[in-house]
């Protein structure tokens, strides 16, 4: 396969273009200056995911008849925001939030497009979590409250530490997904590596920065798998 | 004096289906009671119920004289005060031995970590731990991980235990290593309510044997009488059951 692509006819073309040194020496120190603010929005919104999530998981779980109504926008949350593209979540809360005008509210796009990851996030984690709290045998709540700890207290040392664990592998694997579309808020237009690679590449007819930004994209999210795949493996042992 | 556990007339659906349709007991204090019958008679959702683990229909549980069943009393105060151990031990898993025994006397009941992981050694070492306390669940054949969770049970100083069919889910040679340590509970003077497929314990460790039959107590008295004259038929029947499979 290599070979049919190095002997085609556009493979020159291609190499200089793609994959030239020169331009990517050129264009690297920008585009990895635009991948920290991927790496750190990135932080940011994967934290705010685990909470909003694991919120939202409770709040479906909730047995209280008092709380239906809170049940019921949880689970509203997650259809909605599970079922649209992600990247119409973003553009609708970049646009859409500015365009209210409405004081008090964040313009930052920045901040908008993190809104919009962790709300789309959220939505997936959140149901990762449900499986996980949903795996645990009920006698092991059953015998947290029977030792007399109250539900809370039965919900936090004994259910979620053995949600947690089991949903481990699933919760790492969103991790990976998030940090490649951290790239999404590109559309809104703060200079995010891929919004970099992109300028570099339209102002000068050359695509090698996008394989730069790549690259960086792989740095982090390749290290990410094997070590889930590491974890993984000493965890069945 | 009043009894320890006393319930009243306790009744409990599942939909339509009837489990308990009335139930009366006592259980006074230093008093061994066991529970028979046949499996879905009620036995285990008995238990459930004065443990507040589930929701009684109509009738009255009293600890100490007062009524626990009422939606004003806080279940979490009730069940700091009863033990409870279950057929399938329900240990926690990611916690060792020693974490299992000290962790609601810790978070529950606000004692000192040092002071509840000393007791916990104490209780475990006492049934026979000793050594073992790091231990996780799974690395504890089921015998010893019956006695952790009756440890754990005790580690609150409940005044009553409920014991839930123990000895079940156990292998047949590791039976009797659990029930020694009922056997010793009840030397020291715990109150114990106990169901149970194990009818030589039943009848050498109670005081008082019950019948349950279909949600309902139908004969209860000493356990040589039970044993040796039952008089209603559905206790002989279920009696002889046991005798022909070679359980008793």
């Amino acid at each position: 396969m290599v070979t049919a692509v190095v002997t085609s006819e556009g493979w020159p073309n291609v190499r200089d273009t793609f994959f030239s040194p020169d331009d990517f020496a050129d264009a690297f120190p920008d585009v990895l200056d635009g991948f920290w603010l991927d790496v750190k929005l990135f932080l940011i919104v994967e934290v705010a995911v685990l909470a909003l999530g694991l919120v939202i998981a409770l709040a479906r779980l909730s047995r209280n008849p008092a709380l239906f109504p809170l049940r019921l926008l949880a689970a509203l949350f997650v259809d909605v925001l599970r079922g649209v593209p992600t990247i119409l979540v973003v553009y609708l809360i970049g646009f859409g939030v500015p365009a209210l005008m409405l004081s008090g509210l964040p313009t930052d796009p920045v901040v908008l497009g993190g809104i919009a990851l962790t709300l789309a996030y959220s939505a997936y984690v959140g149901e990762v979590y449900r499986a996980g709290i949903e795996s645990v045998h009920p006698g092991q709540r059953a015998a947290a409250l029977a030792s007399g700890l109250t539900e809370g207290q039965a919900l936090r040392h004994v259910v979620l530490p053995q949600a947690i664990r089991r949903v481990a592998p699933p919760l790492l694997n969103d991790f990976i997904s998030l940090q490649k579309d951290v790239a999404l808020v590109s559309i809104l237009g703060p200079l995010e590596a891929f919004r970099v690679a992109q300028i570099e590449a339209a102002s000068n007819f050359i695509y090698t920065p996008l394989v730069a930004a790549a690259l960086l994209y792989l740095c982090v999210t390749v290290p990410l798998a094997r070590l889930l795949d590491r974890w993984e493996r000493s965890r069945r042992r | 004096m009043t009894a320890v556990l006393e319930i009243r007339g306790v009744t409990k659906a599942y939909g339509e289906r009837a489990v308990l349709r009335g139930i009366d007991l006592e259980v006074d204090e230093h008093a061994a009671v066991a529970l028979i019958g046949a499996s879905g008679s009620g036995k285990s959702t008995l238990l459930r119920c004065i443990d507040l683990l589930e929701e009684i229909d109509d009738g009255d549980v009293l600890l100490d004289g007062k009524v626990v069943t009422d939606p004003s009393v806080d279940p979490v105060a009730v069940r700091r005060r009863l033990g409870m151990v279950f057929q399938a031990f329900n240990l926690f898993p990611h916690l060792s031995a020693l974490q299992n025994v000290a962790l609601a006397p810790v978070r529950g009941h606000g004692v000192a970590r040092g002071e509840a992981e000393e007791r916990a050694r104490e209780l475990l070492a006492r049934f026979g731990l000793e050594g073992r306390e790091d231990e996780h669940p799974e690395r504890l054949s089921g015998g010893q991980q019956q006695r952790v969770a009756i440890a754990r049970a005790l580690a609150t100083r409940p005044r009553a235990l409920l014991l839930d069919e123990v000895t079940s889910a156990l292998d047949p040679e590791l039976v009797g290593e659990v029930l020694e340590t009922i056997r010793e509970l009840k030397s020291e003077g715990m109150t114990m309510l106990i169901a149970t497929h194990e009818m030589g314990f039943a009848r050498e460790v109670a005081d008082q044997v019950c019948f349950l039959h279909d949600g309902l107590i139908l004969e209860r008295g000493e356990p040589e009488r039970i044993f040796t004259a039952p008089e209603r038929t559905e206790t002989q029947r279920f009696l002889r059951r046991l005798l022909e499979a070679g359980r008793l």
